[in-house]
């Protein structure tokens, strides 16, 4: 087994419960002085760095919430001044504005360290090929992956999502070894190689680095033997860093946190309290190494537990069990994280359709379709398909600018989506 | 015979295109029995039923047009509040989907016809038979 | 605000060029000899061996490398590293044997970003910049290729990649973008959409663009400027070279700088192949003397320009061509893409056994270039159902898609509706203004 850095992958627990408090209290102090949000927030709950001293003391801190992103967009969190940040992903938020992050050089450093280790974890190379399925831009899967694959010294073919013909084209006129997509996209391929009638000898698959969503074991099942690959999964999320929280490694018990950057807790939604060690609750994030927006206590809405038993790998790290599920409405589909609460919001700005609407998503194959059903309201548009269509368009076009997603949209007859007398049922998820 | 062959023909959304059909069949003295069109943005499907089919068909292929004949039902409908409800009702119950659908007026009282495409047309035709509706002979169709 | 990235290699004496290319050239044709034996071969059959050049003024004797080439060589016969050194790989649009491959090893990013960076900052920026880099990321080298040069400046990227234009636009605005990169087609696009939107461009932070990926007319230059109320730089590159960044423009207005202490121009004449003096229109041909992973010699561009080594007003010695006038085949630009018309008959060859007939009508909608594909209906293809059609042209559409790496028009068309021509049947309609 390799190592990227042994050193910190290996550390012994005691050891990294120092490093983890000397990076917590530097943190904390970091952002009283420098984020006017954090120091609001601590001064409100009556908590001053220095009480910061166990890493228990870490209960004293108030959360982070997507909230806190929404009301300081676009950069109220950030902890150093523009001429230091290099780089700004953003994912979507809850209503039209997405969360932004920003990182300074350092933070990009870690950020293509802690992929670079996911990568020998799983085996990976100098030698690999490794094409990236993931989307690249503003979305931090792309380019996170890419770094880290990077700093291996492996070949990155960049070759964004989608387009699956081509992915499979020059996965067999490349070679690649190591592929990187969502878990239900690398079924697709799966499919289609299948139609294609491709050889299995042509593709030289070896490894599958899967994230944007978790996989269940059967589906690493159909995948390792369909595609011939060990099937791994990782873990992360753009308002603390992107892909790389945490990992699994070949033994595929729980994915690896890299406990030098992040603190994990496990909570009781409800209550905010801590559950007890192994028990599944709330994951929550401190990030304890980033300069360009070090984030306290951020709950994540995914269900999780730790793994505290050591690893067969050597690694000393405590593990980051599959996720359970999500104490919101977030859904995910083709790895996109979308709120209901974005698509009414988009519907409500659109005349001729009624405030009624219903999201459907469904598998088609292994593809995660979203298809939105609103009433059509005015009856004006009825004899004139071209108009019907262009009102589809638009509003197909005003989701797509705010989910970055395309959604098939269909309109319905009024009085067709179902009316509740309580909370309204605005999610069929038929997966 | 009860299935009626019906003529499709593909037209752009341009101006004069749907003349040139027209022309073509009337140059040919071809009588046009019913019709309906259905569009897109960009283009349309006339559909026709026609006095003599195979000889239409035949012309607007010499003409370079781009046509196919499909099997449709033709079903008489007493011109009367409830009369397309009850041909439906049979069809649901049968399991038949309608594909789409037009409708005509005789030139008798009291009755309107309506074509129809379904997705399985022998259990359609055996459905509204049994039901009582009655499906017109294609022969009959085109004579009228 | 800087006015060079590297004065040093901006700015150096034609002597100081002159030997710093021939020093580079010979130790890279020695090079490209070892390893790559494509190039040993072709160098072998032209009866020339490495010491015969001896400098920069013995580029003639080596043998061109083309289009062809990198196919048959398809995909990794002319890198000169093993994978192991190769990071990076990008790609043309195409299919299996048609795309360009190119790998790049370490140091190859890094010369990207530094001549990704002089462009920026000619476009005057620097470390305190917010460059929006609204090319696509992925294989394209577009994306990448500005998002390098920002972070080797250590200005702060913003990787919005292409499309989705309204939150492109709200970006701009709320993370205060001071260079944008685009292909010049989407820059207009955004200016009147923001316009559309009813956005006051003032209320933007934007300061320059750094446009290229397609050629462009001086008229559209001023009308961009305007409209977004910046100045431009107009870069040029391509995948087989680098990608964008192989040169750029000065706010001379008066050419385009090659970076030649990386890439060395030559203009030849595209029948014969003869080398022409500077300031005669011809092929542009490149030699890569610093690239590691794929180092081209004396690759044919098909692009038409012409260049000149006289030195600029703006105090770069680099040599500088012309924006381009045309190209010596048939490969057309369309939002930055390059198309072929081959590309589209083979995708539809693969929907149908016998292709139907189909033309490309190339035209801008406003400012957004446009590729309507026409194709005829057959009698293989007609159906009577309106959803059948709309699914074949869906199927058309999405094949394209995948093989043209662009989202086009497709419209079914009568039979015989697209007119037949004797010989060389008529496939293209250019409606864009040249």
């Amino acid at each position: 087994m390799k190592y990227f850095q042994e050193e910190i992958e290996r550390m012994p627990r005691e050891q990294m419960r120092k490093l983890q408090l000397e990076r917590l209290k530097h943190t904390v102090e970091d952002v009283y002085q420098r984020v006017p949000f954090y120091k609001n927030k601590l001064d409100e709950a009556g908590v001053k760095p220095s009480d910061i001293q166990t890493l228990e003391d870490l209960r004293k801190l108030p959360f982070t919430t997507k909230e806190d992103f929404r009301d300081n967009y676009p950069f109220g969190m950030f902890a150093r001044p523009m001429k230091e940040i290099v780089r700004i992903h953003a994912s979507s938020g809850t209503t039209g504005k997405p969360k932004v992050v920003g990182y300074t050089r350092n933070d990009m450093n870690t950020w293509s360290d802690l992929i670079a280790r996911l990568v020998y974890m799983v085996g990976g190379s100098d030698e690999d090929i490794a094409q990236v399925a993931f989307g690249y831009g503003l979305f931090t899967g792309g380019f996170g992956l890419h770094q880290g694959l990077e700093k291996v010294g492996a070949t990155v073919v960049p070759m964004s999502s989608g387009n699956t013909e081509k992915q499979i084209m020059l996965m067999r006129d490349f070679g690649t070894t190591l592929l990187i997509a969502t878990p239900t996209y690398a079924l697709h391929i799966a499919d289609v190689l299948e139609e294609m009638n491709v050889p299995k000898e042509e593709i030289k698959l070896k490894i599958g680095m899967f994230g944007g969503e978790g996989h269940t074991e059967e589906m690493r099942k159909i995948l390792e033997s369909r595609l011939g690959i060990i099937s791994t999964e990782n873990y992360g999320l753009s308002e603390v860093m992107g892909p790389g929280v945490a990992g699994e490694c070949i033994y595929q018990n729980g994915q690896h946190i890299a406990e030098d950057c992040f603190i994990i807790e496990i909570i009781d939604p409800e209550t905010g309290e801590p559950v007890e060690e192994g028990k599944p609750g709330e994951v929550v994030i401190t990030t304890i190494k980033k300069e360009g927006i070090p984030v306290l206590r951020y709950r994540t809405h995914d269900i999780s537990y730790l793994i505290s038993e050591p690893c067969e790998c050597g690694r000393t790290s405590r593990k980051l069990a599959k996720m359970q599920g999500r104490t919101d409405d977030m859904l995910i589909i083709k790895g996109v994280n979308v709120f209901p609460s974005q698509v009414e919001s988009v519907l409500l700005g659109i005349n001729h359709i009624g405030p009624y609407y219903q999201l459907i998503v469904s598998k088609k194959g292994y593809t995660d379709q979203l298809e939105v059903q609103v009433e059509l309201t005015d009856d004006s548009l009825l004899d004139s398909f071209s108009k019907l269509e262009a009102l589809e368009k638009e509003i197909q076009h005003k989701l797509h600018v705010v989910l970055g997603l395309v959604a098939k949209v269909k309109l319905v007859e009024p009085k067709t989506i179902e009316r509740t007398t309580g909370k309204a049922k605005h999610v069929i998820d038929n997966r | 015979m009860m299935l009626v062959k019906q003529i499709s023909v593909f037209v752009e959304n341009a101006r004069g295109k749907l003349s040139k059909v027209t022309e073509i069949l009337a140059k040919n003295g071809i009588n046009i029995r019913a019709l309906s069109i259905a569009d897109t943005t960009d283009f349309g499907i006339l559909r026709l039923i026609v006095q003599d089919p195979d000889k239409a068909l035949a012309v607007l292929k010499e003409n370079e047009i781009t046509v196919k004949s499909t099997d449709v039902i033709v079903v008489e409908i007493d011109d009367k509040p409830s009369g397309l409800n009850s041909a439906l009702v049979l069809l649901r119950d049968a399991g038949v989907a309608v594909e789409y659908m037009y409708a005509f007026v005789s030139k008798r009282e009291n009755e309107a016809y309506v074509i129809l495409k379904s997705d399985n047309a022998e259990q359609a035709v055996k459905a509204l038979t049994e039901g009582g509706v009655r499906v017109v002979p294609s022969k009959e169709v085109y004579e009228l | 605000m800087a006015k060079y990235w590297n004065p040093e290699a901006e700015c150096m004496s034609r002597e100081q060029m002159h030997s710093l290319q021939s020093e580079r050239l010979c130790s890279k044709i020695k090079e490209v000899y070892d390893s790559v034996p494509y190039y040993r071969e072709k160098m072998d059959q032209a009866g020339v061996k490495p010491e015969d050049i001896r400098s920069v003024d013995d580029l003639h004797l080596l043998p061109f490398t083309s289009k062809q080439d990198l196919r048959e060589a398809y995909p990794y016969g002319l890198f000169a590293r093993p994978n192991k050194d190769i990071v990076e790989i990008h790609a043309t649009s195409g299919t299996t044997g048609k795309q360009i491959v190119a790998g790049y090893t370490k140091n190859d990013l890094a010369i990207w970003g530094e001549v990704m960076a002089r462009t920026l900052t000619a476009a005057g920026g620097d470390e305190n910049s917010v460059v929006q880099s609204s090319y696509g990321y992925g294989l394209f080298t577009g994306g990448l290729g500005a998002h390098y040069g920002a972070q080797t400046m250590g200005a702060m990227a913003l990787p919005t990649s292409s499309g989705n234009t309204e939150r492109q636009i709200r970006l701009m605005h709320d993370m205060g973008t001071t260079i944008l990169c685009c292909t010049p087609s989407y820059a207009l696009y955004i200016g009147e959409t923001i316009r559309d939107m009813g956005l006051d461009i003032n209320e933007f932070q934007l300061e320059a663009g750094v446009f290229g990926a397609e050629p462009w007319t001086v008229e559209m230059q001023h009308e961009i400027e305007r409209l977004l109320n910046i100045r431009t730089v107009d870069v040029y590159g391509l995948t087989e070279i680098i990608g964008p960044g192989v040169a750029f423009s000065c706010d001379q207005e008066c050419g385009i700088h090659i970076n030649e202490d990386h890439f060395i121009p030559e203009i030849i004449d595209p029948e014969t192949g003869e080398v022409l003096p500077d300031g005669t229109l011809g092929e542009l041909v490149f030699t890569c003397v610093t690239k590691e992973g794929m180092p081209m010699m004396r690759y044919r561009t098909r692009d038409i320009t012409s260049i000149t080594h006289e030195a600029c007003a703006c105090g770069r010695t680099l040599a500088r061509m012309k924006k381009i006038q045309g190209r010596s085949d048939d490969m057309m630009i369309i939002r930055g893409v390059n198309v072929f018309p081959s590309q589209v008959e083979s995708a539809l060859l693969d929907i149908t056994d016998v292709a139907p007939h189909y033309m490309l009508i190339v035209d801008r909608e406003g400012t957004r270039d446009t590729l309507e594909v026409q194709v005829e209906m057959t009698e293989q293809f007609f159906s009577d159902e309106v959803k059948q059609l709309e699914k074949l042209e869906k199927e058309i559409f999405e094949k394209l898609k995948s093989a043209l790496g662009l989202a086009t028009k497709i419209k079914l068309v009568e039979p015989k509706s697209i007119s037949r021509s004797e010989g060389k049947a008529v496939r293209v309609i250019d409606k864009r203004k040249k």
